[in-house]
């Protein structure tokens, strides 16, 4: 089917398009040049926005963690309920919902590609069924490579190449993405009651420090070649003084890179971000990590924004979910995933009237709007840890309009006003910038060729909003802006109107992309034998599962998108 | 008063959270028998399910709701009420008067669980006997009962007043296992005897138990020899042992056990 969007003002911020009026042509689900009119489906699509599909680079949909999350929390379920329709199928959720309802809320919204950052290994089986149970979006998934046995090892003594090996086995066996690292070396150090204190504090039992483990996998991530750079969960997240831990972590890979492209991204940097010695005067680093980021081009960001909701947080970094337990006294589940990674989970609540949560709220928004380079900072709440997805309408109204944030600064805790940045930025998103910051730059940042643009032979994953930009004043009027970007007047996915007015009219199964490393020798399930010899051997010491049972073939996937990678071996 | 009969004998569950005097008041009788609720996974009409009647013509608000037959698959009647009075003929089923803000529950008969569940105000009466969860939280919650009160003639189930953060629950005969379990704040007064484990995990709030307890958990100490407690202003004569904890939890709830029913645990005065 043909379809031609016309008369809409297209935002398409990589192919330099800023709101021009124009006609989108779409077929066999890919930007085309034009379409014949007479065959094809129009929509009329004057007076409104029209932007690519919306990318997220960060979000916890899927897998083990989410799921267990899912089963601590009832109460969260109650509150949120979507009854089934006769395309969509029911679910519940607030904070973390059911799988299809997390497809169909994203598609409301005008997303249509979205990553899951955090996958142990061994959980990826399940990550992908259910990454498979969410429909309408394209799906990505990232291993947690930072605190396993193996990266360990090899870092430690150097052996870089055979890290790089088995990197690229592990990413091959889960279908994984990119390189997750959380908390490198801290998580491991917590199955001994351990943290890490700062980059150089050596892991216990393995000596390796985590700047070896950023560094040396920063350093694997460019030999695979992979399209995404490292996605870094920072040491000591979540304490307060860990702004200089975070410029630290970028520092370290600074001289890894080449020409103007990024080899780390720091993902939900708002947490850390915290200035301070304890928690009475945690304060916000966040001028002092952007000034950083404006001097260099070698990091992405993306905000990790709070809002002011009932959530669930949940991470790998087990150490962190412990401080969050003991600070909230809430119910909340630990989990040490044998050789590769832990996890955490905590219910919490960000309240406005909390000077730590209203400056969390506050250094979010600096964060984003003291990077002066949209292209660097990405908008995220860290679904569901700052707040869950569907409140990034919410968000872009605070970027667009100073105005809802002074209306926000007059009903949060008065310390943490007083001592806020944001009456000093007088910056307002643009509605180009926010196609950056919400579609285009993590579609760049991810390395996605057909995502976040609307150039000829891109995906046709359009969003269209209602939003008229000759007509209202998204600073004054952000009411209006937000009620746009809740709901899309049409979500197109693949060629296909999968939602309008914020109902689903098709569900359609997205894809899961995968990097697909065409190591010479090392290939698939046959690695090169010392590899396969070594593996073995650890599994049969340390796992609780067989070899032969691990890698996770492509059939295993229904909708397999693999992008192919040669890396510089 | 608005006089609902059910007309068939229930075999699933039906949930009827429209059964309000909230919802009742300002609709007229036609808009009444149109309201919509639960039975199974069909949507049915009320007056598809009770013959309704008007007993009380003159009066165009609607905030009193009398119930009959057999109701036991009928849940969450009530729910969210602020204001008005429902009577129940008989027994009735799950989650009445579940997150009332205000006005009367009056039930001639038993009830099923979750009896009052994250009430808010108000009061429920009951004449027979209720079963486990009385005012406690949904699964997984920790917010409970928090004002009200509930009175209950007959026994209670298991975990009374578990999560209780305010209110009065009043059973007049025997409680089961764990009344006040999770305890935040409120009073549970139990004339009757408890089958064991009163007030584990309490952090705040009174427990009274006049009657036999098997046990004290063994994370409570004993603080006092009393000669009588205090309940809003009304006097329940002991004497009692007051002991406090749940120290597992940090706790300063206070349970009060009846000396004289409770000979078996003279050895704690030792302690004293």
């Amino acid at each position: 089917m043909s379809l031609l969007i016309r008369n809409g003002f297209v935002y398409d911020p990589l192919n330099g398009v800023k709101g021009e009026r124009m006609d989108i042509a779409i077929e066999e689900g890919k930007i085309a040049d034009r379409v014949n009119e007479k065959k094809a489906k129009v929509i009329d699509a004057s007076g409104m926005v029209v932007m690519p599909g919306g990318v997220d680079i960060h979000t916890h949909i899927a897998g083990a963690e989410v799921n267990a999350g899912r089963l601590l929390r009832p109460e969260d379920h109650i509150r949120d309920v979507e009854p089934k329709t006769t395309i969509t199928r029911s679910g519940v959720g607030h904070s973390i919902p059911s799988t299809f309802t997390t497809g169909y809320r994203y598609a409301r919204m005008g997303y249509t590609m979205i990553c899951n950052p955090s996958m142990p290994p061994l959980e990826a089986r399940h990550t992908h069924e259910e990454l498979e149970d969410t429909p309408i979006v394209d799906k990505a998934t990232f291993p947690l490579l930072g605190d396993w046995w193996f990266a360990l090892e090899y870092l430690r003594d150097g052996m870089i190449k055979e890290c790089a090996t088995h990197v690229a086995w592990m990413i091959l066996a889960t279908k994984g993405y990119a390189i997750k690292i959380v908390n490198p070396g801290g998580v491991e150090a917590w199955g001994f009651g351990r943290n890490v204190r700062d980059l150089d504090d050596p892991v216990p039992n393995f000596g390796v420090t985590p700047r070896e483990i950023i560094r040396g996998l920063c350093r694997v991530n460019q030999i695979l070649n992979m399209p995404h750079t490292i996605h870094v969960h920072t040491n000591r997240l979540g304490q307060p003084g860990n702004y200089l831990t975070t410029i630290e972590t970028m520092k370290t890979v600074e001289d890894l890179a080449k020409g103007d492209d990024p080899v780390i991204h720091i993902t939900h940097c708002q947490f850390s971000a915290f200035k301070g010695d304890d928690w009475r005067t945690m304060r916000s680093g966040a001028e002092e990590i952007a000034k950083y980021v404006n001097y260099h081009s070698h990091v992405t960001l993306d905000m990790g924004q709070v809002a002011f909701t009932d959530t669930t947080t949940m991470t790998a970094d087990g150490p962190w979910q412990y401080t969050l337990y003991e600070l909230s006294g809430n119910k909340w589940i630990n989990h040490d995933v044998e050789t590769e990674t832990g996890a955490g989970i905590v219910p919490f609540r960000y309240r406005r009237k909390s000077y730590v949560h209203a400056t969390m709220w506050s250094i979010g928004l600096e964060l984003a709007l003291l990077v002066k380079d949209p292209w660097k900072m990405y908008l995220t709440t860290d679904h569901p840890n700052g707040a869950p997805f569907t409140t990034y309408p919410q968000i872009i109204t605070w970027l667009v309009s100073n105005k809802a944030r002074e209306k926000m600064l007059r009903r949060i805790n008065r310390k943490a006003k007083k001592r806020s940045l944001l009456p000093s930025i007088d910056r307002e998103y643009s509605l180009e910038e926010i196609a950056i910051v919400t579609r285009a730059g993590q579609a760049k940042a991810l390395g996605l060729k057909n995502k976040g643009h609307l150039g000829v032979g891109a995906d046709a994953d359009v969003a269209i909003y209602g939003l008229d930009p000759r007509k209202t004043d998204a600073s004054a009027d952000y009411r209006t802006v937000r009620r746009a970007f809740e709901k899309t007047a049409y979500t197109i996915k693949g060629g296909k109107i999968v939602a309008k007015d914020d109902a689903i009219v098709k569900s359609v199964d997205g894809r899961t992309f995968w990097t697909d490393l065409t190591v010479p020798s090392c290939l698939g399930t046959s690695p090169c034998p010392e590899v396969l010899q070594d593996l073995r051997k650890r599994f049969r010491e340390y796992w609780t599962v067989e070899f032969e049972n691990y890698f996770i073939p492509e059939r295993f996937l229904k909708a397999s998108a693999p992008i192919s990678v040669k890396p510089e071996m | 008063m608005v006089i609902l009969s059910l007309r068939y004998p229930l075999k699933i569950p039906v949930y009827a959270e429209c059964v309000s005097p909230d919802v009742f008041a300002g609709r007229s009788m036609k808009e009444i028998s149109a309201l919509k609720l639960w039975e199974g996974n069909k949507q049915r009409l009320l007056s598809d399910l009770f013959n309704i009647q008007d007993g009380d013509v003159d009066n165009p608000v609607k905030t009193t709701i009398q119930l009959q037959g057999d109701l036991r698959k009928v849940r969450m009647i009530g729910a969210k009420m602020s204001m008005g009075k429902i009577i129940i003929e008989g027994d009735i089923g799950m989650h009445l008067g579940a997150m009332m803000k205000g006005g009367e529950i009056l039930v001639k008969g038993n009830v099923d669980s979750w009896l009052g569940c994250m009430m808010e105000g108000g009061r429920i009466e009951v004449t027979g006997s209720a079963a486990d969860y009385v005012g406690a939280p949904y699964r997984g919650s920790t917010d409970g009962m928090k004002n009200g009160t509930i009175a209950i003639h007959g026994n209670a189930g298991n975990e009374v007043g578990c999560y209780m953060r305010g209110g009065l629950i009043r059973v007049d005969e025997n409680v089961g296992e764990f009344a006040g379990v999770h305890m935040r704040d409120g009073t549970i007064l139990v004339q009757g005897d408890c089958e064991g484990r009163a007030g584990a995990g309490m952090i705040d709030g009174k427990v009274i138990i006049c009657g036999y307890v098997p046990s004290i958990p063994p994370t409570f100490t004993i603080d006092d020899i009393r000669p009588n407690v205090k309940i809003d202003g009304e006097k329940v004569t002991g004497p009692f042992y007051r002991f406090t904890g749940d120290s597992a939890e940090n706790g300063k709830g206070r349970l009060f056990v009846s000396k004289n029913t409770n000979t078996h645990l003279s050895f704690y005065e030792r302690y004293l």
